[in-house]
Parts: C-alpha cells; sequence; structure tokens
C-alpha cells in the first residue's frame, strides 16, 4: 500500500494495562494499515482490543510500544496541545451510546466540534444545520436528544461527527443500539455520507448484519490481528 | 463553550436547583444569623449611640460596660467643669425602677435622669411633645416601644389590644406620680426595657434613697481639643474612668463578647451554615460533575483542552454561587425587613455582605476544585466505554 495513501498506520502496538494485582494485555503487535477513502472495520469478540484500539488511533490513548502515525503524523510525539487541536481538526466520533449532550439541541449538539475549533456560535450553527438537513434531520433541528428516537440520535451523532470535516471518523459500535433496519439505514447514511476519496472510516463493530458496508475487515483476537478480510474483493 | 457550560447546568433541573438551594441557605445562614448577632451586639452599646452630643464620657473607674452603674458623688461634677479643656460638663442619671402601671402591675423601666437646664443626653427623635416638656410638672418621656407593648395600657375589652400609653397618661415610679409629656423614638437597648426619660432631679426622687446617685457626667470638649489627651488629663485629675464615646462603646461591646455566650452560639451557628450549605452544595455540584463526566469526555476526546473544560467548570460555578449567594442576601434582607417593627434585633451592614460573598465562593471554589480536578483526571477513552 502507498505510504502517502495512508490514513492510519500502526506499527507493532503494544498496550498493557495495569490494574493493580495484574498486568493485562490489550494490544500485543498489532500492525495495521488503512488508506484514505478506506472504511474498515473491527471485529471480534469482547475483550479483544478492538476499542482500545481505535482510542490510540484516534488519539485518546497512548500506546506502551510501537507507533501510531495518523495522515503521516506520529501522534504520541505531539505536545498535548497540538494532538488536541490536530484531534480537534482531523478526527469525529460516533459512540455506540450517541453520547450527545442531553440539554443541548440537536444544533448545538451538531455545532460542538466546529466551537471547538474556535468558530462563532451563530456560524457553527447554521452549518450544522445544513449537515443536520444532509441526514435527513432538517426538520429536528431544535428538538433535544430525549425527544428523538434512537436511530434520529445516531444521525445527529453522525452530523456531529461530519460537521467539521474530519479526515478520520471513528466509530464504536454504532449500530448496536439500534433495530436491524435502523442500523442499516446508519450504515448506508455513513456510507453515502461520510464516506470519500479524502476521508476514512474506521468502526468497530460486533455487528455481523453490517459487514457488507466495509471495504476491508480486519477481525482481532486476545489482543492480536488474527485476519484481514477484503471485502470489495468479495462483492 | 460557555452556552454549552451553562445548557448543561440548567438542563439537569433537579440537580441544578439543589445546588442553588444549598448555595441559597448557606448564604442565609451565613448573613441572617450574624445580622442578627450584630443587631443585639449593637444594643449593647445603643444608649450610648443615641446620646450624640458629648464628647466624653466620665464614671466610676470600676464600671465595666453601659449598664454597669456605679454612682458617683455629685461633687465629683464640679471637679470634671474645673479641667482644663472641658467646655461643658453636665450628670446623667441611668437606673432601673419599677414603674407602677394603670393596671396594677409593675414593670422595670430603664430611667434617664437629664441635666435640669440643658436636657443634654435626651432622646433622639421626638415623636410627640417636645424635648422642653420634661419642665412640666412631673413630666417625663417614654420611648414608643415601651409605650406600646410593656407600659401599655389595659385593653379596654376584654381579650383586646393594650392601649399605649399617650401624653397626658400617668404612671407611678416609686411611689411617685409621673406624666407622660412626650413620645420619643430610641434605639432598643440590650436589656429591652422601656425607656424614661425625665430631669436629673427628678429621678433623683424617683429613685431610692442613696449617698450616690450621678451615674455619668457628659463631657464636651473645647473647640479644637485632643479627645485621648482630655480623657488622660480628666482621669489623672479625678481617678474616674473617662472614655470617648467610641471608647465606651468599645468597652461595652467587648464586655458583652468576652462575658456572655452570643458570640459563641452565633459562632456555632454560622458555622454550622458554613459546613451544611459547603457539604450541601459542594456535593451535589461534585455529583453533577461526575454524572457529567461522559459529556466532559466526550468534548475531550472531541479536542476540548483542560483549560476550555475549567472555564466551563468555573462558569457553572460562579453561576450557581451568584444566585445562591442573591437569594441567601435576598432572603435575609426581606427577613430583617419583615422582622423591622418587632423585638428581634438585625443589623445588616455592607461588610456583613462581603463576608457571605466571601462564604459562597469558599464553597463555589472548593466544589469547582474538587471537579475540576476529577475533569483534568479524566481520560477521554472513557466515552467508548458503553
Amino acid at each position: 500500500m502507498d505510504a502517502n495513501a495512508l490514513a492510519v498506520r500502526c506499527q507493532n502496538i503494544v498496550k498493557v494495562y495495569d490494574t493493580g494485582d495484574q498486568k493485562v494485555t490489550a494490544l500485543n503487535g498489532i500492525n495495521l494499515d488503512i488508506a484514505m477513502g478506506e472504511l474498515m472495520m473491527l471485529v471480534g469478540p469482547s475483550g479483544c482490543g478492538k476499542t482500545t484500539l481505535i482510542s490510540i488511533i484516534a488519539g485518546i490513548l497512548n500506546q506502551d510500544e510501537g507507533s501510531c502515525e495518523l495522515f503521516g503524523e506520529n501522534l504520541i510525539a505531539m505536545h498535548s496541545q497540538d494532538k488536541l487541536r490536530f484531534r480537534a481538526r482531523n478526527i469525529g466520533f460516533v459512540f455506540q451510546a450517541f453520547n450527545l449532550l442531553p440539554s443541548l439541541t440537536a444544533t448545538e449538539n451538531v455545532s460542538i466540534p466546529l466551537i471547538i475549533n474556535g468558530a462563532k456560535r451563530i456560524e457553527a450553527e447554521r452549518k450544522a444545520n445544513i449537515v443536520l438537513e444532509q441526514v435527513g434531520l432538517g426538520d429536528r433541528v431544535t428538538s433535544l436528544p430525549s425527544q428523538l428516537s434512537g436511530g434520529q440520535q445516531q444521525r445527529v451523532a453522525i452530523a456531529r461527527a461530519l460537521v467539521h470535516s474530519p479526515r478520520l471518523i471513528v466509530c464504536d459500535e454504532p449500530t448496536s443500539s439500534l433495530d436491524h433496519e435502523t442500523g442499516h439505514t446508519v450504515m448506508e447514511l455513513l456510507k453515502d455520507v461520510a464516506l470519500h476519496k479524502d476521508r476514512t472510516l474506521v468502526v468497530v463493530t460486533h455487528d455481523s448484519r453490517i459487514f457488507n458496508f466495509a471495504d476491508r475487515i480486519a477481525e482481532m483476537d486476545d489482543g492480536h490481528i488474527v485476519k484481514i478480510e477484503n471485502t470489495v474483493m468479495a462483492h | 463553550m460557555n452556552h454549552i457550560a451553562l445548557k448543561m447546568l440548567v438542563g439537569d433541573k433537579g440537580k441544578y436547583l439543589g445546588i442553588v438551594m444549598g448555595l441559597t441557605f448557606a448564604s442565609l445562614i451565613m448573613t441572617q444569623q450574624p445580622a442578627i448577632f450584630l443587631g443585639i451586639m449593637t444594643r449593647t452599646f445603643s444608649f450610648i449611640s443615641d446620646v450624640g452630643l458629648p464628647d466624653i464620657w466620665v464614671m466610676d473607674a470600676k464600671v465595666q460596660f453601659v449598664d454597669d452603674i456605679k454612682p458617683l458623688q455629685d461633687t465629683e461634677l464640679y471637679r470634671v467643669r474645673g479641667i482644663s479643656g472641658v467646655d461643658w460638663a453636665m450628670p446623667m442619671y441611668k437606673g432601673l425602677l419599677k414603674a407602677r402601671l394603670a393596671d396594677g402591675t409593675f414593670q422595670t423601666c430603664v430611667v434617664v435622669g437629664l441635666d435640669d437646664a440643658t436636657l443634654i443626653g435626651g432622646p433622639p427623635i421626638m415623636l410627640e411633645g417636645s424635648i422642653e416638656d420634661l419642665r412640666r410638672s412631673d413630666g417625663v418621656i417614654v420611648d414608643v416601644d415601651g409605650a406600646k407593648n410593656k407600659l401599655a395600657k389595659i385593653p379596654r375589652t376584654p381579650g383586646g389590644k393594650p392601649v399605649p400609653l399617650r401624653v397626658g397618661d400617668s404612671l407611678e415610679l416609686n411611689d411617685r406620680r409621673a406624666i407622660v409629656v412626650g413620645i420619643a423614638k430610641v434605639t432598643r437597648t440590650f436589656q429591652a426595657q422601656p425607656v424614661v426619660y425625665t430631669t436629673y432631679s427628678r429621678a433623683r426622687n424617683y429613685a431610692p434613697r442613696e449617698r450616690k446617685l450621678l451615674s455619668f457626667i457628659l463631657v464636651k470638649a473645647k473647640q479644637g481639643q485632643d479627645l485621648p489627651e482630655l480623657t488622660r488629663r480628666i482621669r489623672q485629675s479625678t481617678g474616674l474612668a473617662a472614655y470617648t464615646r467610641t471608647e465606651f462603646i468599645d468597652l461595652t461591646y467587648k464586655y458583652f463578647l468576652k462575658n456572655t455566650g452570643i458570640p459563641i452560639n452565633f459562632g456555632i451557628s454560622v458555622l454550622l451554615g458554613f459546613i451544611v450549605g459547603a457539604a450541601i452544595a459542594g456535593q451535589t455540584f461534585y455529583n453533577f460533575t461526575l454524572d457529567n463526566l461522559r459529556q466532559f469526555g466526550v468534548l475531550k476526546a472531541m479536542g476540548a483542552s483542560n483549560w476550555v473544560l475549567l472555564r466551563m467548570i468555573l462558569l457553572q460555578a460562579i453561576l450557581v454561587g451568584s444566585i445562591g449567594y442573591g437569594l441567601g442576601v435576598g432572603l435575609t434582607a426581606l427577613f430583617g425587613y419583615s422582622m423591622r417593627d418587632t423585638i428581634l434585633a438585625f443589623k445588616f451592614p455592607w461588610q456583613l455582605l462581603v463576608f457571605s460573598g466571601a462564604g459562597v465562593s469558599l464553597i463555589c471554589a472548593f466544589a469547582a476544585i474538587i471537579s475540576i480536578l476529577k475533569v483534568i483526571r479524566l481520560e477521554p477513552a472513557i466515552v467508548f466505554k458503553s
């Protein structure tokens, strides 16, 4: 794979959690390249290290060994403020539990990444409304999360992940809180709206029903990547 | 991010109200109890502050406070008048005498005898009659609170309201007739007894026979006199105690502070209010932060710095602190206003606003600091935990 076209390059990543009584090796020598414009799924049983890996890829957790480059930048070598700015500009998040701020409207929730990046509130909310329109929630911009269904909340979360045009979106179990049909719709939305040649999606999932949306699937077990399957070829 | 911080705060109405109520309670206790304390302490020296004209009070050297009367011989007055730098010196009698009321009951009163010629040391505000009316035969001036309450006449109808003592009414002081010639407004005293003003010579007649009856000598210094120097001269020349008005107020105030349980009792109330308020508000605010930890984690994951989150928490603390403080102080002011015509002592100076403001700020700072520490230590990876 051409190194210039890489969004993520993980080399020999090791992460050990020290729980006091014992040390748990969550990742044990992970090597993974993810190309620009690719939708990569990380799958595997609970506790295999998927979430730890996307936390390291997203720069919110430091590995103990190895290197992880994001768009050619070694995050662990960055000053903490630079890392924050890099993360704010380049990464969008979609969570299993949506993690919308319950007292903010859909517009306000979606505008947060722009405000963190220094945008004025009015401008941020204007852009947020445009993205909400794109994800089909143009009529729910003033709704609070509690007034939205699970699928709608996840669409707000996707809008929030997209609004600042990040180059990488990490999704943690984006469909596991949703029924099959809604989950399917959310994945279609992610693929249609979020994915393009300059943006990469890394999706952690258990949900085998959405595997067909992936370009590649990395199967993990016990802190290792045991298999990488190219589904585009299979399709 | 300010609007996000505020919306996070008010979004959880139950917790928001809990924090505000805790701070309101703390602020209320920290202002209301000291205001009552100050009101009571002010009453201890109100008799001195009501007598505005004299610069110096002269009394027996053993006197410890204003109600601790140790009478002097009348000749001391002349000795004081002879000291250089004294413009004038007037006698004053102050004592507790029993007044016999129209219904036959007795009421202890503070009887104040003023210099017959000048009537110096009289009540600060006359509501009815004038101070010169004291020159009329058997004339006395009664304070309005005493006239309405403890010296009031029996109700006209059974179960009715007592009839306030009025100008023209009479009462007996030590078996001698006294005619009310005026009603005055005086600051309530610590003892809360009715105050009856009369002339010095008439007060001597009302008082039980004693060799010494002169309570205080009120002194006015000549223009340009150095008051501490004059008090020193009076002390040296007469062997009596001489205090400026401020010194006499301090002496009285400190006596009550040292020799009564008032400051300790109120101090305990204020301390308890502070601790309970801090516990309620601090704990609720901390819980609020804990409940929002995941939200702070989301913001952190999305690139919000610790400094941004710190500002958000500080803003939340300042908002609840300001509202709680305002409500507490407002309730205290309302309490004071509603009690203005009652026997309850209440004094609410601006210094108390600063004191309670500092107390509430301390509580908010404490709550904010423990919350901030929690958020700073927060690993943003928490957001991936379901």
